[in-house]
């Protein structure tokens, strides 16, 4: 017997236009779709306030920049930072850039360690092999355990030998697994080691404060919370922003340009060269308020729930090898029998049902798990039993097709 | 569609890839992947006069790659290089015989991509300076096709 649904997803569904396709959409983890007042808020302002930020006395510019600093304080509010914590960058993957380039340059060196996991995205690992390379720095790689959780005593292990950050994802793209991050950012602190969470797939799906963390980095992209694309987040402690150096120059991060030289910009807009994408922004903006107005536990219970009742139903057929641990975020990575994951897609997407398929942009975790590629499902708030549903019956259907 | 897709000689292939393993002493080995999905062909050849004496595949992919890299190698086989780098997409296509969608085209196309490439490189680590550029006027005049 199914619990009370905390959230009315049927309804949630409603305020997503892209809906209309009829389309059963499981790919969250990839990026959201988003809702009809997010692209509202773009829409109006570009056709109301639009004029660049910070420049200008007009009153419309005056506008346009508390339209972009305004969502800057939702954002903030969001995660529990001060708004002059939040850098607003392309992507989750810039802003681990910007802190392996500018935190990184300066404070890694020759034969400095730099601990990440093996359950990490490219993005978080890709960044930091650059910075080692350059430094002559190592890279280090926290082992998972069988049942794919992160090996508990191998990161304190590893802790203790000092390295210059450990920088991992709170919850794992492909596994799903959650991540203890409050208490592996207390370890980290113990042994002095600053950290950087991803937290790419747990700012959309559930409560994140930075404050209760305590994590001196996160990063995160709008378009995975049901924001447009091309705008994401940097949060870093205010302390540790103000002795970072920008790593892009040019208009607005600085704060005066003579001929020889330039000093620069307060926090965080030193860090934000150039015209930034103010429509992104402010969509961003509007995509926090409508999670605010679900409310993030509510949006966690109903995926807890739909992922515990899609588990359940696939752990019960032996085809189906389910990759990470059974508690676990919004996500089921997968295979069926002897199938290639990118065949189980093409199936399912011929019914109707969109799965991704492919390494999941972690391929060093892929090694790991013994397998070249795998299917996987994401919920979103949107998703309900019956996408489930109809996404197992998908599955019935694919076994046949490739007589499993 | 679908079924039309997965037929029982696509899958027969998947399963039980013919010319599948390792050839000692290739003369020519050709790997390439596709990024985007992470599927991986080798290709190896064993020349024989300017002939395909004999040519196995190894790799790992969908039905759709291993398949077609199969049925690529039985089709190879005792060719001429020459004609092997004459094969284009309507050769891989005409081998599969499936209705294959835009997206699955690479798939298809992977083993073809690998296998050409292996002998243009052989080619021209075995021919003269103006053989090669004859050689290559003939073979590689459309650009689009692998």
């Amino acid at each position: 017997m199914a619990g009370i649904t905390v959230l009315d997803a049927a309804r949630v569904r409603k305020d997503f236009p892209f809906f209309a396709r009829g389309l059963i959409y499981l790919d969250s983890a990839a990026t959201t779709h988003k809702p009809a007042m997010v692209l509202d808020a773009m829409r109006k302002f570009y056709e109301q306030s639009n004029a660049n930020v910070h420049r200008g006395i007009y009153s419309l510019t005056e506008e346009a920049t508390q339209a972009y600093e305004g969502a800057r304080k939702k954002i903030a509010a969001f995660i529990g930072a001060s708004p002059r914590e939040i850098v607003f960058v392309r992507n989750a993957t810039e802003a681990i850039n910007l802190v392996a380039q500018s935190w990184g340059g300066v404070n890694v060196g020759k034969d400095d360690a730099i601990l990440l996991t093996e359950m990490e995205h490219h993005s978080n690992i890709v960044p930091w092999q650059m910075l080692a390379k350059k430094a002559q720095a190592k890279v280090s790689y926290v082992p998972i355990t069988e049942i794919g959780e992160l090996h508990k005593n191998s990161a304190l292990h590893a802790l203790k030998q000092k390295p210059k950050i450990f920088a991992f994802t709170h919850v794992s793209n492909v596994l799903g697994t959650i991540n203890p991050a409050k208490e592996l950012v207390a370890e980290a602190h113990k042994e002095g080691v600053p950290v950087l969470i991803d937290a790419s797939q747990s700012v959309p799906h559930m409560p994140v404060n930075v404050k209760d963390l305590d994590c001196d980095f996160m990063v995160f992209s709008g378009h995975k919370m049901f924001g447009p694309f091309g705008v994401g987040v940097l949060y870093a402690k205010r302390e540790l922003l103000e002795k970072m150096e920008p790593v892009q120059g040019g208009g607005d991060m600085i704060k005066q340009v003579t001929f020889e030289g330039a000093s620069w910009n307060e926090v965080p807009w030193k860090f934000e060269a150039g015209t930034p994408n103010v429509a992104g922004v402010v969509g961003l903006g509007s995509a926090v308020d409508y999670l605010r107005s679900l409310g993030m536990e509510n949006v966690w219970k109903h995926e807890q729930e739909l992922v515990k009742y899609a588990y359940d139903k696939m752990k019960k057929d032996d085809v189906i090898t389910i990759y990470g641990p059974e508690n676990r975020g919004g996500v089921i990575s997968f295979n069926l029998g002897d199938m290639h994951a990118h065949d189980v897609s093409t199936v399912l997407d011929q019914l109707q049902v969109c799965v991704r398929s492919g390494h999941h942009c972690a391929q060093p975790l892929m090694e790991r798990l013994g397998v070249s590629a795998t299917a996987r499902i994401s919920f979103g708030p949107y998703n309900t039993k019956e996408d489930v549903d109809a996404f197992l019956a998908a599955l019935q259907k694919a076994k046949k097709v490739f007589r499993l | 569609m679908i079924d039309d897709m997965y037929q029982e000689v696509i899958l027969d292939y998947y399963r039980n890839p013919r010319n599948k393993g390792v050839l000692p002493h290739a003369d020519i080995v050709s790997v390439d992947a596709n990024t985007s999905c992470g599927d991986e062909i080798t290709m190896q050849v064993l020349v024989k006069d300017g002939f395909v004496g004999n040519i196995r595949f190894y790799g790992k992919g969908c039905a759709i790659s291993q398949a077609a890299s199969s049925m690529l190698t039985e089709y190879a086989l005792g060719k001429p290089l020459e004609e092997v780098a004459k094969f284009n997409k309507e050769v891989m296509l005409g081998l599969i015989n499936i209705p294959i969608s835009c997206m699955r085209l690479k798939c298809a196309l992977l083993g073809l991509k690998v296998l050409k490439l292996g002998v243009l490189q052989y080619v021209n680590n075995h021919l003269s300076a103006e053989q090669l550029a004859e050689w290559k006027s003939n073979q590689f005049g459309d650009k689009d096709d692998y």
